[in-house]
């Protein structure tokens, strides 16, 4: 860590620091046109019901306001591990996700229940801290039993060309984290340009991201299948390049089952098979689980749902 | 001359059938009129999602807005009664009887815009306990209301269903009649003029025997009126609609014209009845 730091202070970039400058650029035009293509799939019956069930169990159910309070996280605990008991042999959802000062209130909550704990860092949503803040922040929330960590990136200095800077932070963030899994949200509604989410992925998971993310849920456009797509075939450069795999977690507007079974499909027919598991793919969502089981609930009784069925998250 | 493809309205919008499905419109004499949209059960769950999300704001307009814009959409139908006319007698009506249907129409939505801040009163009370309570009901929108309109009576049984529905601030989506379908998609442009939000009146058109089931079963429907006097249909009808327990009218009148065809009771079918218990000092 301190060699990072010392590095981090000279011009020189730090190790490992790839060249952004040879990141290729995006057709956005082709990402439009394979977006689109990715909408048409006609996913029915059997194969929508295990879709949605996938769906399911990769779902970060979320709450991050201000006005959160150990009762509402209890509430969501519970959520979590009781999607909705009049169906039989559904998941669990992938892990609850809420501010560091309420990992504890989850982490007991969810004990022995398989369901992870993750929680946002580094002066989340903004990221406007000193990097020491940023490093307590982390350190605080993984001491509290966080088995995640989901922190933003500078998007200010990223903009300024500082891309060491970027680099660096998340390195040390990394190294703070310890033992959990370090997911980095990009935050691509701040980012403008999709060759500026490309260039942030490349750095992020050369810096050790274990996930990238697309966007906090606090500012609009959050997450779409344009930059989504964008993300996964740079996770796949870079799986081709270092032969390591990084996870993908869209957060942030999608609250519809058919739009999530559009990002599986893009998923499958991007990345393949192998990530098609909650240990390497999230959804950051929570409006979304509800829509899931009215659809599920749907496909097996053929009656279109009503939300004042389901409880309330 | 070009066929005119009538479509559907839903949330504010004119879209066509998301199933890609056209009936031709014909006269008594077999010459085609119109292509119509055959709605399916998908346009049904988009209407109702539009449907939904209108009602918590419509729910909660003053009575005497909600008045103001029934009689506002009677003035857009004035305007343009000469095209209901029209596409009436298209439909089959003779020119008097597309005449007269079109100015009782007018008249009706003139008549429950006048109920709109009268009909609470009506049906409000203050109870008499004993206990030291005030006590009282009033009439609450039950929500998102589903009509299959009737299938004679023209553009006025649609409206005779419809406006009681709305003036009392339900939201709805609405079957129109197979045998008009014409003037009810026209009626939804008079809609569109005239001040009401997107969402609160959804209109489709399509075949009822295709539509009934999922105007009955969805659980996001709060109330169904159904007219009409076949048996069968009503009793599916209830049968479907007792899933989610439904609110469910069963309406059928020969003559729309009738002094029976408008009343505030057509608006109270369509209320909710909330009690108050108010602790008060004795």
């Amino acid at each position: 860590m301190s060699s990072l730091q010392t590095l981090s202070m000279t011009a020189t970039p730090s190790a490992g620091v790839p060249d952004l400058s040879r990141v290729p650029c995006v057709d956005a035009v082709g990402i439009e046109e394979r977006c689109s293509r990715f909408q048409t799939r006609s996913i029915k019956k059997e194969s929508k019901v295990a879709g949605l069930k996938h769906v399911l169990s990769m779902i970060d159910l979320t709450t991050l306001e201000g006005q959160d309070t150990p009762g509402k996280v209890r509430q969501l605990c519970y959520k979590a591990q009781h999607l909705h008991d009049a169906l039989p042999r559904i998941p669990h959802v992938a892990a609850v996700c809420v501010y560091p000062t309420l990992v504890r209130v989850a982490h007991k909550e969810l004990e022995g229940s398989g369901i992870k704990v993750a929680s946002v860092a580094t002066a989340f949503p903004s990221g406007q801290a000193s990097k020491k803040v940023k490093i307590t922040d982390t350190k605080f929330a993984v001491s509290e039993g966080a088995d995640e960590v989901d922190m933003v990136i500078s998007r200010g200095e990223f903009h300024r060309g500082e891309y060491t800077y970027v680099f660096d932070e998340i390195a040390e963030v990394k190294q703070a984290c310890g033992a959990a899994h370090l997911k980095v949200i990009l935050e691509t509604g701040e980012l403008s340009t999709l060759d500026n989410v490309r260039r942030a992925s490349v750095l992020a998971m050369h810096a050790g991201a274990d996930f990238i993310k697309t966007s906090t849920g606090k500012i609009e456009p959050a997450a779409t299948l344009q930059v989504a797509l964008v993300m996964l075939q740079a996770i796949r450069d870079f799986y081709y390049e270092t032969g390591r795999m990084v996870g993908m977690k869209p957060a942030g507007g999608i609250s519809r089952a058919k739009l999530a079974l559009h990002y599986l499909v893009m998923l499958r027919e991007t990345l393949g098979q192998q990530w098609m598991t909650p240990r390497w793919y999230r959804f950051g969502a929570s409006r979304l689980a509800n829509d899931v089981l009215m659809q599920i609930v749907k496909e097996q009784t053929g009656r279109y749902q009503s939300l004042d069925y389901f409880s309330k998250d | 001359m070009i066929l005119k493809t009538y479509k559907l309205y839903i949330g504010g919008k004119f879209p066509r059938t998301e199933s890609g499905r056209y009936d031709i419109l014909k006269t008594s004499r077999g010459a085609a009129v119109a292509n119509i949209c055959r709605g399916s059960r998908k346009d049904f769950r988009e209407a109702v999602v539009a449907a939904r999300s209108a009602a918590e704001k419509w729910g909660a307009a003053s009575a005497f807005l909600r008045g103001q814009i029934l009689y506002r959409m009677a003035e857009m139908l004035q305007g343009r009664a000469s095209q209901f006319v029209q596409e009436l007698e298209l439909q089959g009506f003779t020119l008097r009887a597309a005449s007269r249907n079109t100015e009782a129409s007018i008249d009706r939505l003139v008549y429950y815009a006048g109920w709109a801040d009268k009909f609470q009163q009506m049906f409000s009370s203050v109870n008499p306990v004993s206990s030291s309570h005030f006590n009282f009901s009033m009439c609450e929108p039950t929500g998102v209301v589903a009509v299959l309109a009737p299938g004679e009576g023209g553009l006025l049984g649609l409206v005779s269903c419809l406006a009681p529905v709305i003036v009392g601030g339900n939201t709805c989506t609405l079957l129109a009649s197979q045998s008009t379908p014409l003037t009810a998609i026209t009626f939804a442009e008079v809609l569109h003029g005239s001040d009401l939000p997107a969402g609160v009146v959804n209109i489709l058109t399509g075949r009822r025997d295709e539509l009934l089931e999922p105007f009955s079963t969805h659980m996001d429907v709060n109330a169904i009126v159904y007219c009409g006097s076949d048996s069968k249909e009503r009793q599916e009808t209830r049968f479907n609609a007792a899933g989610n327990v439904k609110r469910t009218v069963c309406r059928h009148l020969r003559d729309w014209y009738s002094p029976d065809a408008q009343s505030p009771y057509m608006i109270a079918d369509t209320q909710e009845i909330k009690t108050t218990w108010h602790p008060i000092d004795t």
